[in-house]
């Protein structure tokens, strides 16, 4: 074997171990009885129940964040990237800048924006609402992205021009030709934002409160106040939600891939 | 103009308005609008955002060296198994900051894999997740997913018949290297660093999760925010950071905007 290739491999490999291992072990760490005498040391199932019982509902929070994330950019989102894909004009630009500004500035900076502008609304400071802001915020830049990129590669303009002389209104335009169209993007988009949102911990910090904790601000709690085992236990809990998102996203884009190469 | 409503108006009042107030309580404090010079010249201040900047700059190189040799490999090689690869190495592209830390914690704290392995093979105690190595590897860690994605996009995109041609006139493996992989990845490299210095300059989550005496930017800021109630400088502090990884990113774009142009 030529050197070089050899290199090449053990680059590879020692990446992959350095990105999977540690996850590999705390996964490990979750299922041990203690910590510090490994899994030969007998394996529970406890940490996981502890978990659960103390955490399940925060769990169920950010999903429901995540959803309600989800809806709200995609509703705002997809006409947005509709307009951005026709209109030829300059404020289109300046629109599509001033929408992606927030990936720009740090998490920490846009929470402490929020809770200047809107932190003495109490009530609306203290829901879920005021997670969701932020949340929409930061992601709705993806998904337009994502939906723009689709509705960019199509002939949007020419079958859009077809339907309205065949006698289409806007409305039916819109829910016939533009959304198949932008349905590749959508899907990608609302999967890649779902994470995202189920992930977001740098503004979530500053725009929780101890009523409204997320995943990430529980594993957070856990990591400074916790034992490793239902630290780890935690974790796991997480990677449970968020790696099936991912594969799926994956291997959509595989196949969008392959089609393009065909 | 309806279609854009709702978009606008999300922007406005949760991106805009917040802003604004925002750099007005920047310049609330004792100084007034002068904060904003004097945090630059504060040396705890100062101090801080140049060690945020060392770190970030530093986790940028480490990233697109490694990530975009891996990219370069992966783009090149045809074997089974593939497809498991890239998944593999970009699979943490879902973990935020503070899972991030955790790992690391995992991977050098005082029971993590590598002090474990050392102590089994005889050697020295190593313990490096709370020093600034850790929150290095933490960077590291969380960059490399979200490197390699766009470097391995380049990469494909790359036509392979350059290198051959190159070869067979005769250019040594690291001629190749310079004189038609760099160029060739060069918009890629700047766009994927651009986004990779912005994301670690602005990292809390990693910091925060290992707890270290260490003064990133983001972690003063919270300090000053919680611990100090000193909600002028935090708002100082936060409108310099923001602008500091904006203009990174716009930079970087018109650098690749214009490199396009060029080539076009």
């Amino acid at each position: 074997m030529k050197p070089a290739r050899l290199a090449a491999i053990l680059l590879t490999v020692a990446t992959v171990a350095f990105l999977l291992v540690p996850v590999a072990l705390s996964i490990l760490v979750g299922f041990e009885t203690d910590a510090s005498d490994g899994p030969l040391g007998g394996l529970t199932l406890r940490w996981f129940a502890q978990v659960w019982s103390d955490d399940g509902a925060t769990v169920g929070r950010s999903l429901t964040i995540a959803v309600v994330t989800t809806a709200v950019v995609a509703l705002a989102g997809v006409p947005l990237a509709y307009v951005l894909a026709t209109a030829r004009r300059r404020w289109a630009r300046v629109l599509e800048e001033l929408v992606a500004v927030p990936i720009a500035v740090p998490g920490l900076a846009l929470a402490l924006a929020l809770i200047e502008a809107y932190g003495g609304w109490g009530a609306f400071r203290g829901s879920s609402w005021f997670i969701v802001c932020g949340h929409v915020l930061f992601t709705l830049p993806f998904l337009t992205r994502s939906v723009l990129a689709a509705l960019a590669s199509s002939d949007l303009e020419t079958l859009e021009a077809a339907a309205a002389a065949l006698g289409a209104g806007p409305a039916q335009r819109f829910r016939d030709v533009v959304l198949p169209l932008a349905r590749p993007g959508l899907v990608t988009g609302a999967l890649m934002v779902f994470t995202l949102s189920i992930g977001e911990f740098n503004l979530t910090w500053m725009l929780h409160t101890p009523l409204t904790p997320t995943l990430p601000v529980g594993l957070a709690d856990a990591y400074a106040s916790l034992r490793l085992e239902v630290a780890s236990a935690y974790t796991t809990l997480f990677f449970v939600i968020v790696v099936p998102v991912l594969l799926v996203l994956q291997w959509i884009a595989r196949r969008t891939q392959a089609r393009g190469v065909v | 103009m309806a279609l854009v409503a709702p978009a606008l108006a999300i922007v406005i009042a949760f991106f805009a308005l917040p802003a604004v107030r925002l750099i007005a309580t920047g310049a609330s404090g004792p100084l007034g609008w002068r904060a904003y010079a004097a945090v630059l010249v504060q040396p705890r201040y100062a101090t801080s955002l140049v060690e945020t900047i060392v770190i970030s700059a530093a986790t940028t190189l480490a990233a697109l060296a490694l990530a975009g040799t891996l990219a370069v490999i992966v783009a090149r090689a045809r074997f089974p198994g593939r497809a498991a690869l890239i998944a593999a190495l970009t699979l943490p592209l879902a973990f935020p900051g503070v899972v991030v830390g955790f790992l690391v914690i995992a991977m050098g704290g005082r029971i993590g894999i590598v002090n474990a392995i050392s102590s089994a093979l005889g050697g020295p105690r190593i313990v490096f997740a709370y020093s600034l190595v850790g929150l290095f590897v933490g960077y590291l860690y969380f960059s490399l997913p979200r490197v390699f994605l766009t470097m391995l996009g380049a990469a494909e995109q790359l036509d392979a018949s350059l290198e051959d041609a190159a070869r067979s006139l005769g250019a040594r493996p690291w001629q190749v290297v310079r004189d038609v992989l760099l160029p060739g990845l060069q918009p890629a490299l700047i766009a994927a660093g651009a986004i990779c210095f912005a994301t670690a300059m602005g990292a809390f989550g990693t910091a925060f999760t290992l707890a270290t005496r260490l003064d990133v930017l983001p972690m003063v800021i919270y300090t000053a925010f919680t611990l100090d109630a000193d909600i002028a400088t935090a708002a100082t502090l936060s409108v310099v950071l923001g602008v500091v990884t904006w203009a990174t990113l716009l930079l970087a774009r018109n650098a690749t905007g214009a490199e396009t142009a060029a080539a076009g």
